[in-house]
């Protein structure tokens, strides 16, 4: 490892990847930072490790990853995997934390490809011990085989909801029931978002052959589900819900006993180093979260850094590879690697099939809003797990006076914990500007700090 | 008149003054600017700090002192009117000497302080062996510490959210997101045009921190302030390791540890260096080895409010009178002054003479 | 509570939670392991002592601290199951450490 790069990509995701084997292609001094051990992001989690014919139970789109990993691993570009960026500034200065050692990179370029984490889903009871993110459940399973083995309930809304179910059933485990939470949009919304879909039609026939598959497991599903609730003394014992759809539309309350319940209502961007960076986020109100802006090249508004992916805006993991590769011809651009012909006749392709990728994403993001009972909680539920602050008190705070995160933070220490407000940010913008009638625009985001990455205070003394 | 105060900021300097004024029934308003205004009040140490300070200017000596001999009642009466906790102690508190140099200079400081307060100021030089009996995990670098049983520490966000419930509790009306664009003198009162519109007082104190120099400007006052970046981390929860606060760790009432600090010139930066954090975490576990093994959870810059001589400034303007300023960097300890004497002071129910050494008039001293 | 799929064939390690000895596959992570192995918490809070199991296992949540090998406070989702790790369920706020 060096301590300067030409270019320096930070997350090995399916962005990531494509940016810097297509960097190292053009001759760009490159290196690809991420934190796990092995190539892929968490959508192609340990891919590298599928044998021809193994796993299927995780699907085709996973086994996608497996060629863009080699890619990537034959392109020559440097990979400094087991490494967290436990630092960065506006200076673009970038601290890895190393096997316990920190040291400090320096670049002309930075590709921003970290990729997104699942948006909070704060319920009653969330915090109990049983109840994980269905992207949780994916993660034991791609990198370790594992899966529930008692009752288990999916909850909430989404994709990913539907492809873990799908997952689940190809494994061979018994779902206990699917519990619904998506408002529902209308035909009116979805219908114009449909057509403009059509182009991405792979998708659309991937989502009916997830929902056809889990109606033929005969596994109970409860739509237009509201006042969900995990329920349980020292861990989860049930699952507690109104379900709007039963015999003649009747709203009926509903008990299920079960010891995994994973949530899952979308994702978010992980805005952290983006944030760290200095890039201008704005909100997004169909995927209701902020973005990082950027322009069709993935330029962000600080002149270094480029975005590519999820961690811009959520666009997926065909999309993000594009991005990437997009990112990378700009950065090359910039860096006088090739000219702006060249960047152009390269990249009429790759905009073409982004487009196209891209067609989906009105479609599910109008079909799969995140409720509101879980943007904007009750009072009594958790809204931050690490200091245990709840809903209430952020909005007392907000009557208060306090008219952004930061000072909600200061005075109920709600985003102090280890997690650094990862898990509560977007709730505590959401209940402030329902509290006081403000845009998300006008209340903003909690201000980011580092480190990003856990490091101790011996690692740094010595970095 | 809207009211007949405006106190222009919101911060604990500013919260601490309006507190007090709206407690002497005044009509107050208190103008205070948004979620990322530069807040030297969210960026603080917590301490509650008398040793040193004032070792070369006698007055601010005295000031403190006094400041600090406020606290508990202070506190009591605070906690009292609004219910907020705010984790203060007089804990006496320390500062380690890791070397020779350290420890000769501390000691003069510490003689010139209790020689400016005719004693008042108590204080001892431990050795390293009364250091360890204190605190045994203290590392056998440091060679000993200055120690002062009338220091002490305060959650300063808990006592920035007291001094705001405190103001609720007396009706100030508070506006937050403001921005001063002008203020005007007349009709013998001050007019603040601001994001909230135009509000009228017949009297105005400015406690805006940085833009202080700014809206100095526009009442004939000419305050020198300048920007002084101050780094700090904070670890995870520890079990309880330190007793008292020293001026480099601190043990909060939860269990982290809030480690300083740094001087930087860096303009409106409030931003954090990896150099800058480095030396504040080498220093620490020389300090106290074990921390080396200690997850940090934040670090992050704040910007001290400085004077030239880093002594606090309180003005009554000469061309406007009823335009006060109260500019410190030390919001914390001073707050017991701030709301209870300063602002009697400011409402004009008492006389300070002290408080006149504290005037701008002490940088103008024509080059001799 | 989580069990491996059935098709799965992984060389293994040992290694103990609180005290107990268990047989889990290499490579996995801490977390995945204290799941595996059955465990209904690997920390009570700071703050109200409530007990937490892993919740997002990307590194995101920070709910899986543990004490490994006697360091307390570790991010159990992150970390990699080694032969004869000593895992113990954090409580509450660290431990004062030992002096290296």
């Amino acid at each position: 490892m060096k301590d300067h790069y030409q270019l320096l990509v930070i997350g090995a995701g399916p962005a990531g990847l494509a940016a810097a084997a297509d960097a190292a292609r053009l001759g760009l001094d490159v290196a690809l930072v991420d934190e796990q051990n092995t190539p892929g992001g968490q959508i192609y989690r340990n891919v590298g490790s599928a044998r021809e014919g193994g796993r299927t139970y995780l699907g085709k789109d996973y086994l996608r990853g497996k060629p863009l990993v080699e890619e990537f691993l034959q392109s020559g570009a440097t990979y400094i995997n087991n490494a967290s960026v436990w630092y960065l500034d506006e200076r673009l200065e970038t601290g890895l934390l190393i096997d316990g050692t920190s040291h400090f990179v320096t670049t002309e370029r930075l590709i921003l490809a970290t990729g997104a984490q699942e948006r909070p889903m704060p319920l009653p009871g969330w915090q109990l011990p049983g109840v994980m993110t269905a992207g949780a459940g994916q993660i034991l399973l791609k990198s370790a085989a594992m899966i529930p083995s008692g009752r288990v309930v999916l909850a909430g809304s989404g994709p990913l909801l539907l492809l873990i179910a799908w997952q689940y059933l190809q494994v061979g485990i018994k779902i206990d029931a699917i519990i619904d939470t998506t408002p529902r949009p209308g035909f009116s919304k979805v219908l114009p978002c449909l057509a403009r879909a059509l182009p991405a039609f792979d998708y659309l026939l991937k989502g009916l052959s997830f929902i056809l598959t889990i109606k033929k497991a005969g596994i109970p599903v409860y739509k237009a589900v509201t006042d969900l609730r995990a329920e349980g003394h020292e861990s989860l014992e049930s699952v507690s819900f109104t379900s709007g759809l039963g015999d003649g539309n009747k709203r009926t309350e509903i008990n299920i006993e079960a010891e995994t319940l994973l949530l899952h209502q979308g994702v978010i961007p992980n805005l952290r180093l983006p944030l760290a960076a200095g890039c201008e986020l704005e909100w997004d109100p169909l995927q209701q979260s902020w973005k990082t802006v950027k322009d069709i090249w993935g330029q962000s508004s600080v002149d270094q850094v480029l975005v590519a992916g999820d961690c811009a805006s959520i666009v997926g993991a065909r999309a993000g590879e594009l991005q990437g590769r997009l990112c990378t011809l700009e950065a090359a651009h910039q860096l006088n690697k090739i000219d702006l012909q060249q960047r152009d006749r390269a990249a009429t392709r790759i905009k073409r099939s982004l487009q196209r990728h891209l067609s989906i994403r009105p479609f599910l993001d109008t079909l799969y809003p995140p409720a509101k009972a879980y943007q904007v909680p009750d009072d009594a539920t958790l809204v931050c797990r690490c200091e245990e602050v709840n809903a209430g008190q952020i909005r007392e705070a907000a009557r208060m006076g306090c008219v952004g995160p930061n000072q909600v933070k200061a005075f109920t220490r709600c985003g102090m914990g280890p997690c650094q407000g990862c898990l509560c940010g977007s709730t505590v913008s959401a209940l402030i500007a329902d509290e006081t009638g403000a845009s998300m625009e006008q209340v903003g985001y909690f201000r980011v700090r580092p480190p990003f990455k856990p490091i101790t205070l011996g690692e740094l003394a010595n970095t | 008149m809207d009211y007949d105060f405006i106190v222009a900021g919101g911060g604990l300097v500013g919260s601490s003054i309006a507190y007090g004024l709206a407690r002497q029934k005044y009509k107050v308003a208190v103008l205070d600017g948004g979620d990322r205004s530069f807040r030297a009040s969210r960026g603080n140490f917590g301490l509650v700090w008398v040793q040193g300070k004032g070792w070369d200017y006698a007055p601010y000596a005295q000031w403190t002192g006094q400041a600090a001999d406020l606290w508990p009642q202070f506190v009591a009466e605070l906690v009292n009117e609004t219910g907020v906790e705010i984790d203060y102690q007089r804990s006496g508190g320390m500062h380690f000497c890791l070397n020779e140099a350290e420890w000769s200079e501390r000691e003069h400081e510490m003689e010139m302080v209790r020689q400016h307060t005719g004693g008042a100021f108590e204080y001892e030089m431990l050795d390293h062996d009364r250091l360890q009996q204190q605190i045994p995990q203290i590392s056998n670098t440091v060679l000993g510490a200055s120690y002062s049983p009338q220091d002490g520490h305060v959650n300063p966000l808990y006592l920035l959210q007291a001094l705001q419930q405190g103001m609720d509790v007396h009706q100030v009306h508070y506006y937050p997101n403001q921005s001063i664009d002008r203020i005007e003198a007349k009709q013998g009162g001050y007019y603040t045009h601001s994001t909230e519109g135009t509000l009228s007082a017949g009297k105005i104190v400015l406690c805006a921190g940085l833009d202080n120099r700014r809206l100095g400007e526009m009442l004939g006052m000419e305050i020198p302030v300048v920007v002084d970046r101050g780094q700090i981390m904070i670890t995870e929860r520890l079990q309880p390791f330190l007793n008292l606060p020293t001026l480099h760790v601190r043990q909060t009432a939860e269990g982290t540890v809030q480690i300083g600090y740094s001087h930087e010139d860096t303009g409106l930066n409030d931003g954090t260096s990896p150099s800058v954090l480095k030396k504040i975490a080498r220093r620490a576990v020389l300090m106290f080895p074990f921390l080396a093994r200690v997850q940090l959870v934040r670090a992050w810059g704040a910007l001290r409010i400085m004077t030239p001589d880093h002594n606090p400034i309180y003005q009554q303007s000469a061309d406007c009178p009823g335009a006060f300023t109260v500019t410190c960097h030390s919001g914390v300890t001073l707050a017991a002054m701030h709301a209870g004497p300063v602002a009697e002071w400011i409402g004009g129910s008492i006389r300070l003479d002290l408080i006149n050494q504290f005037s701008t008039d002490r940088f103008n001293v024509s080059p001799g | 509570m989580f069990r491996l799929v059935d098709d799965t064939s992984v060389e293994m390690l040992k290694l103990s939670i609180e005290g107990g000895e268990y047989e889990v596959p290499v490579g996995i992570s801490v977390a995945a392991a204290v799941l595996l192995c059955g465990f209904n918490k690997v920390r009570n809070t700071p703050v109200t002592g409530s007990p937490r199991l892993p919740y997002c296992m990307m590194g995101i949540c920070f709910d899986c601290l543990v004490t490994i090998d006697g360091i307390p406070n570790q991010q159990a989702c992150q970390l990699e199951v080694h032969e004869n790790m000593a895992i113990e369920i954090q409580q509450g706020a660290a431990e004062l450490l030992p002096e290296r």
